[in-house]
């Protein structure tokens, strides 16, 4: 693998819901140590796209590159295995679970002994794992013990994240990390973004809030309608420019070309009376 | 089982807390394991042991202590199936059902096939567990509702019971090694022999716990709490050999019952399997996406459900010397699902221990067994427990939302 290799590379992926396009020959590329805003309207494809990427969908048409390499993911654990973590909106936490057994929750540490019913959990070992964790990530918990469903907001989301690291991922994906969080809590969610980063992680963020996605994002991948409206340098684009990337009403001309583009076949989806 | 009553804990507030504060917070919740509910449970023993005893000065006799013992190890048993069952969120209503299917199955086995006892009571199990994981199955498989599934099963196994039965319609057990199940003793120098082993092998499991946390630098130092929790359990075990042997002994049955209670306690409490029992009742989406095979482990709770309530008819079998088409009838499916939620297991999943199968066996018990000392009517009796039963239930639903509004702040 070259050094300017995207450490995740997507090449003309597809997906359709019967008669719904939900991605269109999609390209996307992610690199180690980067941040890669993942935005666009409700139904441009954002969650399909990440769903594809983990495995919860598989793709109809094109190519993943993970290294360089061609893989297939079909099944969640594929992205797993690929070192592809997923951190969902909802956050797939169990409240009625404490910090430690979240963290390790389908990745149980053991100590040793005869067969698998009897062999006690390791709290020992997952609680001083979990401390190490974050404390490595700066991510503040009253207690390790406490139960998940006793935090705020904006710990739940860093114990979800935290929890996606303990897989040794090379890439991350949030699902809308931010998403009703209040301003401190974003603040604490976007340190730990920068955190992934600067551990050499590839990072995906979805999310609707530009001015989060300005303030942690290297690169900003626009999807419109299911289909690449856009990928920019953080640097070198202004909100405004990516406003008019996901809405369409774009000012230059390749935007202009997909608007019109877009509006047939938005007219072809409505006489199918779908929604994606 | 946690014992000392423990002031009430409000929510954890978050990031603004003192340390300090928050240490002395963890000791006082590791002494009662965070759960209020067994405090609770305990106060209301105390009320109604109360109660009878001031009617009724037999209530809390030695011998009417041990009958007691006796009268709830059938629902015990099966209540801590069920309690895995409500660990999940779902429910299980054939267990009733499974237990005078598994008692009969057994006893037909050994009194008109000539079957060994052992072997009829393994037969009996095997009935229950397949019985279960079928129900599981077609719970986890089909997306039928547990409800639904567990309630065809009711009606189905109670048929089998007749059949099982044949025309006689009641059979009787003579053979000791199953009648012995509930009504063998220990003599008082077995029973304090037994004392000790339980003591001791508790201060062992304390004592290494509590040296492994201390070794990994975690927890704090003070093993005030785990010395606490160490007399107070030695101190229940002794009361309890005490008073069962001034009547006549420790019954084998009251043994088998802790013996299911804690092993199973244990494998829900320590093991991979129990933590994701716990998952799959909290969040069974989160559980999936952690790689749980959430179906998995549907089949296989339900799987133990249908076993407990077949240990359970043979107990009930054994303890009545007999079965008939009555058998796992009546108010027994109620009462087991009652049990431990009136000490504490949640109905809607996620919450509960095994233990609570013993102490809501026991509230149960004390209350039908207060009751009949009293000589008060079906009528009375059925009303008041269904009372007991709205109030545990009502108080659950309130602790959720409870838990809900901590979470929104």
């Amino acid at each position: 693998m070259s050094p300017d290799q995207p450490l995740l590379q997507l090449e003309g992926i597809s997906k359709h819901f019967g008669p719904v396009h939900a991605l269109d020959r999609v390209d996307f590329a992610v690199s180690a140590g980067e941040v890669v805003g993942l935005v666009g309207d409700n139904g441009a494809g954002k969650s399909t796209l990440v769903k594809t990427i983990a495995g919860i969908n598989s793709p109809d048409g094109g190519k993943i590159l993970f290294e360089g390499q061609e893989v297939s993911i079909h099944k969640p654990q594929d992205a797993t295995n690929l070192g592809i973590a997923t951190v969902y909106q909802d956050l797939a936490l169990c409240d009625n679970l404490d910090v430690v057994a979240n963290l390790f929750l389908g990745s149980e540490e053991r100590l040793g002994g005869p067969g698998t019913l009897t062999r006690q959990l390791n709290e020992v070992d997952m609680e001083n794992r979990a401390g190490e964790l974050l404390s490595n990530l700066a991510v503040t918990i009253p207690s390790l013990r406490s139960e998940v469903g006793t935090l705020s907001g904006g710990q739940r989301q860093q114990v979800a994240v935290a929890r996606s690291l303990l897989g040794e991922p090379k890439v991350v994906m949030l699902d809308e990390p931010t998403a009703a969080l209040g301003v401190p809590q974003t603040k604490q969610v976007l340190g730990l973004i920068k955190r992934l980063r600067e551990r050499g992680l590839g990072v995906v963020v979805i999310s609707h809030n530009l001015a989060d996605v300005f303030e942690v994002c290297d690169r900003i991948f626009v999807l419109r309608l299911g289909r690449s409206a856009g990928d920019f340098t953080a640097t070198d684009v202004t909100e405004e420019h990516v406003v008019a990337a996901i809405t369409g009403l774009g000012n230059n001309a390749g935007a202009r070309a997909e608007v019109a583009e877009d509006n047939v076949e938005a007219a072809d989806r409505g006489a199918e009376g779908d929604k994606a | 089982m946690s014992t000392t009553p423990a002031p009430t804990k409000p929510p954890e507030t978050g990031e603004t807390e003192e340390k300090v504060k928050l240490d002395v917070r963890q000791q006082v919740r590791r002494i009662v394991q965070g759960d209020l509910s067994s405090v609770r449970v305990i106060l209301g023993l105390v009320v109604i042991a109360i109660i009878f005893q001031v009617q009724e000065s037999r209530f809390l006799s030695a011998e009417n202590l041990t009958n007691l013992m006796l009268q709830i190890t059938t629902i015990g048993l099966i209540s801590v199936g069920i309690v895995y069952v409500l660990l999940l969120g779902e429910i299980d209503l054939s267990v009733g059902a499974v237990s005078g299917l598994g008692g009969a199955v057994m006893v037909v086995l050994n009194v008109k096939h000539g079957w060994n006892p052992y072997l009829a009571i393994a037969a009996a199990v095997a009935v229950g567990a397949a019985i279960g994981c079928t129900q599981g199955f077609l719970f986890s498989r089909f997306v039928v509702p547990s409800f639904v599934v567990t309630l065809a099963g009711l009606l189905t196994w109670q048929g089998a019971l007749l059949q099982v039965l044949g025309k006689t319609g009641s059979l009787n057990v003579t053979d000791s090694k199953i009648t012995g199940l509930a009504n063998i003793f220990y003599s008082n120098t077995t029973g304090w022999i037994i004392a000790i082993v339980c003591i001791v092998a508790y201060g062992l499991v304390l004592a290494i716990g509590y040296r492994r946390r201390v070794a990994a630098g975690l927890g704090d130092k003070n093993p005030f709490p785990q010395i606490a929790r160490f007399v107070l359990v030695a101190a229940i075990v002794i009361a309890a050999v005490a008073i069962l042997n001034s009547d006549r002994g420790v019954p084998l049955a009251v043994l088998i019952l802790l013996g299911f209670v804690i092993g199973m306690e244990y494998v829900v409490q320590t093991t991979t399997f129990g933590r994701h029992v716990f998952a799959v009742g909290g969040n069974d989406e989160a559980a999936r996406r952690a790689g749980i095979r959430v179906n998995g482990v549907r089949v296989a709770v339900f799987t133990i459900s249908g076993s407990m309530a077949a240990v359970g008819g043979v107990m009930a079998a054994s303890r009545l010397f007999a079965v008939n088409q009555n058998s796992g009838g009546n108010e027994l499916l109620l009462l087991a699902i009652a049990g431990p939620v009136i000490a504490g297991t949640s109905l809607f999943g996620g919450r509960g221990s095994v233990w609570t199968a013993l102490t809501g066996a026991l509230v149960i018990g004390s209350i039908s067994n207060g009751m009949d000392l009293l000589g008060l009517q079906s009528s009375v009796k059925f009303m008041i427990t269904g009372g007991v039963l709205l109030a545990a239930v009502t108080f659950d639903a309130l602790a959720r939302r409870q838990r809900s509004q901590v979470q929104v702040t």
